[in-house]
C-alpha cells in the first residue's frame, strides 16, 4: 500500500478538507450537551447499552448484577486449584500482603510502612514486573483542586456529574479532599510536575471538568509518578516478588482473608503466603477485550482481583459500566487501540469528521464523547475509513501548536509525538485518526472510604476497586484514585494487621464456590483467573501439541 | 479493500519464521506461536519490558528496539532481552543535599564513562543518554533531569555500556533531586492543604453528600466554567518547566 507521509491517498483527501476548515474552526468550539442530550446519546450509542452483550451474575453476593459476557465468563469459571492443596507448609509469613505491583499497590505498601509496619513484614506480589501497569501508561494528568479559584467542592460536582450521580458520595469526598495532600506528597518525593518558573503547576482542563486542575508531567504523567513511587518503595526496602500472580486468596476458619496462593509463572511452583491483612490492587480488565474492542491496557489487565475477591464473598459494584476512551488510535493498524491522551483535546485539538467539520464539544465526559464518535461513524456515516476497514474520526492535532505556539506538541506531548513518528506520521502537521478503545473498569470491588471490603482482612484500592467513579470516570481521576485509596488502604490495613492474627489457613471458600457453580447449573471447563490473554497466531496454534518436554 | 499481506522472514533466536509484514516485533513473535510471559508489559511504549536486540542483513551493527514499537523487517535476526539486572544503593531523598558531586558520589562508576556514545545509539526513546551522564559528572542536575525525563527504564543503555553505568538509575536520582529541591514548590499548595486540614470544606462537602439527586443535578448544571485558555497567569500552557526537549538540547550542543 502506497503511503504519503504515513497516510494512504484515500485518507489524504479528507486531510485536505480538515486543513481547509481549520482556520474557521480556531476559537470556535462546538457547544456542549445538556444532561438530557447526553442521556439520549449514551443510550443509543454507548457499547454498554448494546443489547445482548451482557448477562446477570447467577450467584454470589452480587447475584443479579448485569456484566459483560467476557467478565461473567470469569465469574462462571472454575478455580485453578482445589481445596485439597497442601497448606500446612507456609512459605512466607507477613503482616501485609499486597497483590498487584502497579500504582495502588506501591502506594499502599509505602504508606503501610510509613504507618509503622516493618518493610520485611510486607510483601508485594505482582504478575509482571514492578510497575508494569496501567498506572505507568496514564499520560494526561492527575486532578487536584489546589488553586485559589478552584475548590474540592467544584471537583466533587465534576466527579459526580461525570459519573451520572451514581458514585458513592463518601468515596468521592475522600477523593477530592485528599487530592491536594497527594500532590504535596508527590512534590516531597520529587515528582517532576510541569511548572512555571515560580513553581505554579501548569494545569489543564479535562473532559467534564469545570476548572483547569489537571497536573501533568509532559504526557508521561503516570510513568513519572510510578517510577518515583517504585524508587521510593525500593529505598524503603519493601520486597517485591515479580511474575508471581495470586491465583487464589486464603482464608482462616472464620472466613477472614489471611493471605494468598501465589504462583511463579516461570516454574509454576506455588507459594503459600500467610498475611494478617491483604490488599488487592490488581488493576483493570481491558485485556478481556469486551465486544472485541482493542484496549489501551497493559498485558496483565485481566480482572484477576475481581475473581479472587468474589470467591471469598466480597461485594462488587458498578461493574456493568466499562469505560471506552474516546481517543484510541485507529490508524495505523500497529497502533490500533493505543491511548491518545485526552490532553491532546485539553490543549485544544478538535475532533472533526471526514469533511473537516466539528460534530461534538471536544471535552464532554468520556462516555459521552466516545458515543458521539461512534454515532458519527456508524449512524451519520461521516467517519474516515482506513484501508483495513476500521473507521475513525480525525483529531485535529496540529491545532495544538497553532493555538499554543510551535513546539508545544513536542514538549507537552512527547510520548504521542514519538509514537506517531515511529509509525511514520507527523502529528504536528497532520491530524490523527481515533476511535473509542476499551480503557477502564469504572466499577469493581466495593469498599468503604478506607479501602475495606465486605470481607474482614481484605482491602482493595485502585482500578480494581469500585464506587468512586460511578458509571463513568473523568480524566485525571485514576492517577488520583490509586494514590488516595492506595494510601488509605495501606494505612487501614496496617492498623488492622497490628490488631489481628490470622488463624489456620483454609481453601474452604473454593469448595463453596464450586458448589455455587454447580447449584447454578454452570457446567464449564473454563478456569479463572485468566492471568494473561493469548495472542498466539492461529496458524501456529492449529499445529500445537500439548506434550511434556 | 483488504490486500493480501506479503510474508517476510525473521530469525527469532536463530530460527526462521514467516510472518506478515507490517506487524510489530512483538506481534510477530506471538504470530509465530510464542506466548510471552516476559518481554511484554504495557504493549504501548511506556514500560520498557520488551527490549530487543537485532541485526539486519548486510549490516555489521547490533541494533536495539522496543518490540512493541518497532516493525518487523525481512531478514531481521532478533532476540528479546526481557531483564537487565539493576543493583542500587538505597537512599533517603529528604536527607540529600543537592551538591555538584551528589550524583557522582552515589554512582561513582559514572566517572568511568568513556564517551563512546553507545548508550545514546542504543536508546529506543532517542534520548541523549551519554550527554546526561556527562552532565551528571559535571553536577548539572537540571540538565540530567530534563534530558532523561522521557526514560522508560528499559535498561538497554546499561546492557551495552562498557563502563557498566546504570544510566536509568542515575537519571531517576537526578530527577527526584530536581523535583524536590531545585524546582520551586507550588506557592498555593500548602495553603490549600492547611485549609483542608482545618476542615474548611468539610461542612459543604458533607452537605453535598446528603443532597437529593435533583438538587445535585441542579448544582451541576449551574456550575461555572473556567475559560479553556485565558492567556492569564494560570493559562494552561504557558511556561513549561521543561520547554527544552532533548532535541533542543542536542541543537544547542551542535550549534
Amino acid at each position: 500500500m502506497e503511503l504519503i507521509d504515513g497516510y494512504p491517498e484515500s485518507m489524504r483527501e479528507s486531510i485536505a478538507l480538515v486543513e481547509r476548515t481549520r482556520p474557521a474552526r480556531l476559537g470556535v468550539t462546538f457547544p456542549a450537551m445538556s444532561l438530557e442530550e447526553r442521556k439520549t446519546l449514551l443510550t443509543r450509542f454507548h457499547p454498554d447499552y448494546k443489547a445482548n452483550q451482557k448477562r446477570a451474575l447467577l450467584f454470589g453476593p452480587s447475584k443479579g448484577m448485569v456484566v459483560s459476557h467476557e467478565l461473567a465468563d470469569l465469574f462462571e469459571a472454575r478455580p485453578l486449584i482445589r481445596s485439597s492443596l497442601d497448606l500446612t507448609k507456609i512459605d512466607t509469613e507477613v503482616d501485609l500482603l499486597v497483590i498487584g505491583g502497579g500504582g495502588a499497590g506501591t502506594v499502599a505498601a509505602i504508606w503501610a510502612v510509613k504507618e509503622g509496619l516493618d518493610p520485611n513484614r510486607v510483601l508485594v506480589a505482582t504478575k509482571l514486573r514492578h510497575g508494569d501497569s496501567n498506572s505507568t501508561m496514564a499520560q494526561g494528568g492527575i486532578q487536584a483542586a489546589d488553586r485559589p479559584h478552584d475548590s474540592p467542592i467544584h471537583h466533587y460536582l465534576d466527579v459526580m456529574g461525570g459519573g451520572h450521580f451514581t458514585n458513592r458520595p463518601e468515596l468521592v469526598r475522600a477523593l477530592v479532599n485528599d487530592a491536594p495532600q497527594i500532590i504535596q506528597w508527590h512534590e516531597s518525593l520529587g515528582v517532576m510536575y510541569d511548572k512555571d518558573a515560580q513553581g505554579h503547576f501548569v494545569e489543564n482542563p479535562g473532559g467534564g471538568t469545570s476548572r483547569n486542575r489537571m497536573h501533568s508531567a509532559r504526557d508521561y504523567t503516570g510513568l513519572e509518578i510510578m517510577r518515583v513511587l517504585r524508587d521510593e518503595a525500593r529505598n524503603l526496602g519493601i520486597p517485591v516478588v515479580e511474575f508471581s500472580p495470586a491465583i487464589e486468596l486464603l482464608c482462616d476458619e472464620r472466613g477472614h482473608v489471611a493471605g494468598a496462593v501465589l504462583v511463579n509463572m516461570e516454574t509454576k511452583r506455588y507459594h503459600i503466603i500467610r498475611a494478617k491483612a491483604t490488599i488487592i490492587t490488581t488493576g483493570g480488565l481491558g485485556r478481556l477485550h469486551m465486544q472485541q474492542f482493542p484496549t489501551t491496557n497493559h498485558y496483565g489487565a485481566t480482572a484477576d482481583g475481581l475473581v479472587l475477591a468474589y470467591r471469598v464473598g466480597a461485594d462488587l459494584v458498578d461493574l456493568e459500566a466499562i469505560q471506552y476512551h474516546p481517543t484510541g488510535a485507529a490508524f495505523p493498524a500497529q497502533m490500533a487501540g493505543l491511548l491518545i491522551t485526552e490532553k491532546v483535546r485539553g490543549l485544544g485539538a478538535q475532533p472533526v469528521n471526514i469533511h473537516g467539520d466539528q460534530f461534538v464539544f471536544p471535552l464532554e465526559p468520556r462516555d459521552v464523547e466516545a458515543s458521539a464518535f461512534i454515532r458519527e461513524c456508524e449512524e451519520v456515516g461521516l467517519g474516515i475509513e482506513t484501508p483495513y476497514g476500521m473507521n475513525g474520526v480525525w483529531l485535529d492535532s496540529p491545532m495544538v501548536d497553532i493555538l499554543h505556539g510551535p513546539g508545544t506538541i513536542r514538549s507537552a506531548l512527547p510520548a504521542m509525538f514519538r509514537m506517531y513518528t515511529r509509525f511514520g506520521i507527523d502529528m504536528t502537521r497532520d491530524p490523527i485518526l481515533v476511535f473509542p478503545t476499551l480503557h477502564y473498569q469504572n466499577g469493581g470491588i466495593a469498599t468503604d472510604e478506607h479501602g475495606a471490603t465486605s470481607v474482614p482482612g481484605l482491602y482493595a484500592a485502585g482500578e480494581v476497586m469500585g464506587g468512586v467513579h460511578g458509571k463513568n470516570r473523568l480524566m485525571g481521576n485514576s492517577l488520583l484514585d490509586f494514590n488516595v485509596f492506595g494510601r488509605r488502604a495501606g494505612i487501614a490495613a496496617a492498623e488492622y494487621a497490628r490488631d489481628h492474627k490470622p488463624g489456620r489457613l483454609t481453601l474452604a471458600h473454593v469448595d463453596a464456590y464450586e458448589h455455587m457453580l454447580r447449584e447454578s447449573g454452570v457446567e464449564t471447563t473454563r478456569t479463572a483467573p485468566r492471568i494473561l490473554p493469548d495472542y498466539r497466531g492461529k496458524e501456529a496454534l492449529e499445529r500445537y501439541l500439548d506434550i511434556p518436554l | 479493500m483488504t490486500e493480501r499481506v506479503p510474508l517476510i522472514t525473521m530469525q527469532l533466536m536463530g530460527k526462521p519464521y514467516s510472518v506478515p509484514s507490517g506487524l510489530t516485533i512483538m506481534a510477530a513473535i506471538e504470530f509465530a506461536g510464542y506466548k510471552l510471559v516476559r518481554g511484554a508489559g504495557c504493549r504501548g511504549g511506556f514500560c520498557g519490558a520488551c527490549p530487543t536486540l537485532y541485526r539486519r542483513e548486510g549490516s555489521h551493527r547490533m541494533f536495539t528496539a522496543l518490540a512493541c514499537q518497532t516493525l518487523v523487517e525481512d531478514g531481521m535476526s532478533l532476540v528479546q532481552m526481557p531483564f537487565v539486572p539493576l543493583a542500587t544503593k538505597p537512599y533517603e531523598l529528604a536527607a540529600i543535599t543537592p551538591r555538584a558531586n551528589t550524583i557522582l558520589s552515589h554512582f561513582p562508576e559514572i566517572a568511568g564513562c568513556v564517551a563512546c556514545n553507545t548508550c545514546t545509539r542504543a536508546c529506543p526513546q532517542g534520548l541523549q543518554v551519554m550527554d546526561y551522564i556527562q552532565a551528571a559528572l559535571r553536577g548539572d542536575i537540571k540538565r540530567v533531569s530534563l534530558l532523561s525525563f522521557d526514560c522508560i527504564s528499559c535498561g538497554i543503555c546499561s546492557s551495552r555500556c562498557p563502563a557498566d553505568i546504570k544510566h536509568y538509575a542515575v537519571g531517576q536520582l537526578a530527577r527526584r533531586i530536581y523535583g524536590r529541591f531545585i524546582t520551586p514548590a507550588e506557592p498555593h499548595l500548602a495553603e490549600r492543604v492547611s485549609e483542608l486540614e482545618a476542615g474548611q470544606f468539610t461542612s459543604e462537602l458533607t452537605e453535598m453528600m446528603h443532597m437529593s439527586q435533583a438538587e445535585l443535578r441542579a448544582r451541576y448544571e449551574q456550575r461555572s466554567f473556567e475559560v479553556v485558555d485565558d492567556g492569564g497567569e494560570h493559562s494552561a500552557t504557558k511556561r513549561y518547566n521543561s520547554p527544552v526537549d532533548p532535541v533542543d538540547f542536542q541543537d544547542e550542543i551542535e550549534g
